[in-house]
């Protein structure tokens, strides 16, 4: 009996080495895919008790983790949580977004960056600490730009609902984001789980969208802003300069229509008759102006331009979650292109796209990527990465950009933007007034500036969706210029 | 009784007297000193565990440790000293491992209890509870260590067992005393105490099948029709596998506990096949098996009836889409997120959640450890159960007996696929069934059984490992060892 009790014996064996290699597999090779399944209590727990890095805007902490004394060791605590709620984004038990999400990693400690800290921890039986996140935002014009748009609500008597991004545009460090209407991420923060998932739903289902950064998720025409892309594309393309002549008029009939539709006008404002100056067609936002303009450049090289500005690019921003990519639409006809060199048609611009913009204008032409997370720093505060600015393309030239500029700050010093005009600072900027396409959905308020001009230090957009105004009234001058001016001021001084 | 033992148990100096090397080839030494030294060492893994388990969850040493260390190390030693007087050659290896695991699964199921408590869930005392049922079953060791002083006794009772098995094996289905728990009718309610009579049946299994088979081997061994370079059996000899696969099936359909059918058919398949030596028997036996358990999920399949052998392969197949369905794989899923948890080296006793895993306690005692104490742990115990078996099928072989042989072979092969079929079960090797985890599990049925089955596989160790018996009197005493081997050779 003795040979097949040998073969028994081996079969034993194999089945004995089938359960050490299954065990292998299921707690080593596909423990990472396990971790991440979402159903994983354990890891959501341990990575919600866990003390992690501070998101830091300047030497203040806008998201600290303090230790509490309940079932979780640790809450996240926001201090300042309807300002930074969009960029900070939220850390709940379920799910995170903004910079708690995207810097996920560094916060919570996992990040290759942070190995040493990890050792040493293990070492001293330490439970591992998150890393901090030096953030670009300028306190100064973040509080500008939230309490611009605070202001703007409580002169109306209504919510409102708006963006603002100032890009530093040497760099393009993101120095404001804000976004409204805004939320408490610090209730989304709580420890009362079942609080948590109402608060959530509730924010969720609400018509505004309160959880929507609109600075970077929402795309919207960007009405007469856009000219100051028309512009430079003409310079650019060697047509004009900004001391030359160009084509202005009461109404420009669009090439190929007839009739009220594809007919242009400058609802009111003066623009002259066949030939006006640059300034003045940039000054009055001459429509007829831009339109011909943009038919002029053509549609492929309009395109071309709009896109080395960032247009139909969805991620360009890497430090925080999903981002609308802002639209200019391609194979377009010539009335179809006369309407998106005035901002209308199917272009949609972001409040971060149109900052690039003006940023890349006031950077000689050079487009910086936007970045939001400056440094990632060790449980103690030093320094292991600063992360470094990126070109992100060469739009148009030098030349073209100081030519624009001069057109910018002619719209300021005697034009439209005038609302935005610093006492002995030059400013350049752009109003706009984009019709939404929509019936009973007003218009949507645009203003873009930098300043100074000369050595931009500053460059803001101001986008307002919906406000409790007047139809009638709804202008980006009057409505963006304070709020544009406010940001400026408060980076320059 | 006392002549017997002298006669039996030759002095150290008889074994000096015996046949030198160079005609007996081999001497099995008692290596009970070496015994002693590895039960120390298992101590250290059940004392050690405890006390972890209480720094680790309550940052202190327990305050009964002393209290619990010695019951545990006076259990060891009480089996240590017995084995000494009464199975002196029986292998030093299994006693230790056994004291080892179950040392380990108090700690694991202590750990179990504080967690509940913290848990807020219903509170219990299983390691208390567990930890006399190890005294009965430690007591039950000494009993059989001692009474039973040859292996070969049992052979008589080759029918008694099977009619005893055959009632154990029925008693769940009495209305009154029978219980279902978790769907397997395996349980009985005997006043405050539950029972699975099915622990205690496989080795009263074991044993009529052994007796069975010496007997009648010879005949089953008989070649029928040969098929593609395979002997197979003759259909008149198909009788017993017949009615031991109706016996699976029926316990797979009517007590709805795939792990016993599979656990009893596969048992009898080895033991069956290493009494005739015939591989073919293991081809029918394995098709039947295989056959009727497709039968059967086809069936459930279509018809939706017996759907328990549905979910169970539905859920193995892809566990994360029954997630949250009733009934799911909760269970399951919970367990393999605790062991992906746990990693290499696990979270540390009163840092991982194994309490979120319904019965931790019991069928997935393996998640808890590899939670806690991580992949290291599941492979020290997994190699511990592979040294048992692999000691018990070494017993098998050198065996005088074919008795002792079968006995041993049939015991190696029910820890061994008691062990697969729930480990692999729990880490989804293989779909999940419901059997308790030899030696680490909470549960008395199971734990008590498998100290017999340990202590019924030291007395054929013993025997197979002591010098030659001087059964014929002085007839050996001239040198003519040689003949005695072959007298071994010849019964294997």
């Amino acid at each position: 009996m003795n040979k097949p009790i040998r073969t028994i014996a081996t079969f034993c064996l194999l089945l004995f080495v089938a359960l050490l290699a299954n065990a292998t597999y299921l707690q080593y090779v596909a423990a990472d895919e396990l971790a991440d399944d979402p159903r994983n209590r354990r890891v959501i727990e341990a990575a919600y008790s866990r003390e992690r890095g501070a998101i830091l805007v300047g030497r203040t902490p806008v998201a600290e983790s303090v230790e509490s004394d309940d079932k979780y060791e640790f809450q996240r605590v926001y201090d300042q949580p309807l300002r930074y709620a969009h960029v900070t984004g939220f850390f709940s038990f379920f799910s995170q977004t903004g910079v708690e999400q995207s810097q996920n990693a560094v916060l919570s400690g996992d990040d290759e960056r942070l190995f040493v800290t990890k050792l040493v921890d293990l070492l001293r039986n330490d439970s591992q600490a998150g890393g901090s996140v030096q953030l670009t935002l300028d306190a100064a014009a973040q509080d500008a730009a939230y309490e611009g748009i605070q202001g703007l609500a409580e002169s109306s008597g209504g919510p409102v609902q708006a963006s603002v991004v100032a890009l530093e545009p040497s760099t393009g460090k993101v120095l404001a984001m804000v976004s409204s209407p805004t939320f408490d991420p610090n209730e989304l923060a709580s420890h009362d789980l079942s609080a948590v998932d109402d608060t959530y739903k509730s924010l969720d289902r609400d018509e505004s969208q309160p959880l929507l950064n609109r600075a970077i998720q929402t795309t919207l025409p960007p009405g007469s802003t856009f000219k100051v892309l028309t512009a430079a594309a003409a310079i650019e393309k060697g047509l004009y300069d900004a001391g030359d002549q160009v084509p202005g008029g009461a109404t420009f009939q669009l090439p190929q229509t007839s009739g009220d539709s594809g007919l242009i006008d400058n609802e009111g404002r003066d623009c002259g008759t066949t030939r006006i100056p640059f300034t003045q067609a940039l000054a009055q936002s001459c429509n007829t102006t831009f339109a011909r303009l943009a038919i002029e450049v053509g549609a492929d090289d309009m395109l071309e331009i709009a896109e080395k500005f960032g247009f139909n690019d969805g991620d360009y921003l890497r430090d925080l979650g999903p981002q609308a990519a802002s639209n200019f639409p391609d194979d377009m006809n010539e009335p179809n292109t006369g309407q998106a060199g005035i901002g209308q048609f199917e272009v949609q611009a972001s409040p971060l796209q149109m900052a690039m913009v003006v940023a890349g204008i006031a950077n000689q032409g050079t487009v910086m990527r936007p970045y939001v997370v400056d440094e990632v720093q060790s449980p103690d505060y030093d320094v292991i990465d600063k992360i470094d600015p990126e070109e992100y393309s060469d739009a148009v030239s030098a030349t073209t950009a100081s030519e624009v500029t001069k057109l910018m700050v002619e719209t300021v010093d005697n034009g439209t933007a005038s609302p935005a005009a610093i006492e002995g600072i030059s400013v350049a900027g752009k109003t706009g007034t984009a019709q939404s396409g929509i019936d009973d959905v007003p218009p949507y308020a645009w203003f873009v500036s930098f300043a100074p001009a000369e050595d931009p230090e500053v460059a803001v957009a101001v986008m307002i969706q919906k406000a409790n105004i007047d139809r009638g009234e709804i202008a980006g001058g009057v409505l963006g210029g304070p709020i544009a001016k406010a940001i400026m001021e408060a980076v320059i001084q | 009784m006392a002549p017997e033992v002298a006669g039996s148990y030759p002095s150290p100096q008889a074994v000096g007297n015996a046949p030198g090397p160079g005609f007996i080839g081999f001497v099995h030494r008692r290596r009970r000193g070496a015994e002693l030294f590895l039960l120390v060492l298992a101590l250290a893994v059940g004392v050690g565990g405890y006390a972890a388990v209480g720094l680790g969850v309550d940052q202190e040493v327990p305050a009964d440790l002393v209290g619990y260390g010695g019951w545990l190390a006076a259990l060891v030693v009480l089996a240590h000293v017995v084995v000494r007087f009464f199975a002196p050659y029986a292998d030093p290896v299994l006693l230790p491992i056994v004291a080892a695991l179950n040392g380990l699964g108090l700690a694991v199921i202590h750990r179990l209890d504080l967690a509940y408590e913290a848990a807020g869930k219903s509170q219990h005392d299983f390691a208390q509870q567990q930890l006399t049922w190890m005294t009965l079953g430690v007591v039950l060791f000494v009993l059989t260590i001692a009474l039973l002083r040859d292996h070969r006794v049992l052979q008589r009772f080759t029918y008694t067992s099977g009619l005893g098995a055959l009632a154990l094996l029925l008693l769940p289905m009495l209305p009154g005393i029978g219980n279902t728990v978790n769907g397997a009718r395996i349980w009985i309610n005997v006043g405050p105490f539950s029972f699975q009579p099915g622990e205690v049946a496989k080795v009263l299994l074991v044993v009529m099948f052994a007796g069975y088979l010496v007997l009648h081997r010879d005949a089953l061994a008989l070649a029928g029709r040969r098929v593609l370079f395979i002997d197979l059996p003759r259909g008149r000899d198909l009788g017993p596998i017949l009615a031991m696969w109706a016996v699976s099936l029926s316990i797979l359909v009517v007590q709805r506990d795939l792990g016993s059918s599979l656990l009893f058919f596969g048992l009898f398949l080895v033991m069956l096949y290493v009494a005739t030596e015939r591989p073919g028997w293991l081809i029918v036996g394995g098709l039947m098996f295989f056959g009727g358990a497709g039968f059967l999920y086809w069936f459930s399949a279509t018809t939706g009836r017996l759907s328990h052998i549905q979910n169970r392969v539905n859920i193995w197949l892809d566990p994360m889409a029954y997630y949250d369905k009733s009934p799911g794989s909760g269970q399951l899923v919970e367990s393999m997120f605790g062991m992906s948890w746990g990693g290499l080296i696990g979270r540390g006793f009163g840092e991982g959640q194994p309490d979120r895993v319904p019965y931790a306690e019991s069928d997935f005692i393996v998640g808890a450890i590899g939670e806690e104490l991580g992949l290291t742990a599941v492979m020290a115990v997994i190699l511990l159960y592979g040294l048992i078996v692999e000691r018990a099928l070494r017993a098998a072989l050198i065996s005088r007996d074919g008795f002792g042989k079968l006995v041993a072979t049939g015991l190696a092969a029910v820890l061994a696929l008691q062990v697969f079929v729930v480990i692999g079960g729990v880490t989804r090797l293989i779909p999940l069934t419901g059997l308790t985890t030899p030696f680490l599990s909470y549960g008395g049925s199971s734990l008590v059984a498998n100290w017999v089955i340990i202590a019924l596989l030291l007395r054929i160790s013993d025997q197979a490992r002591r010098p030659v018996p001087d059964l014929s009197g002085n007839d050996d005493s001239d040198g003519f060892g040689d003949d005695a081997t072959q007298v071994v050779k010849l019964s294997t």
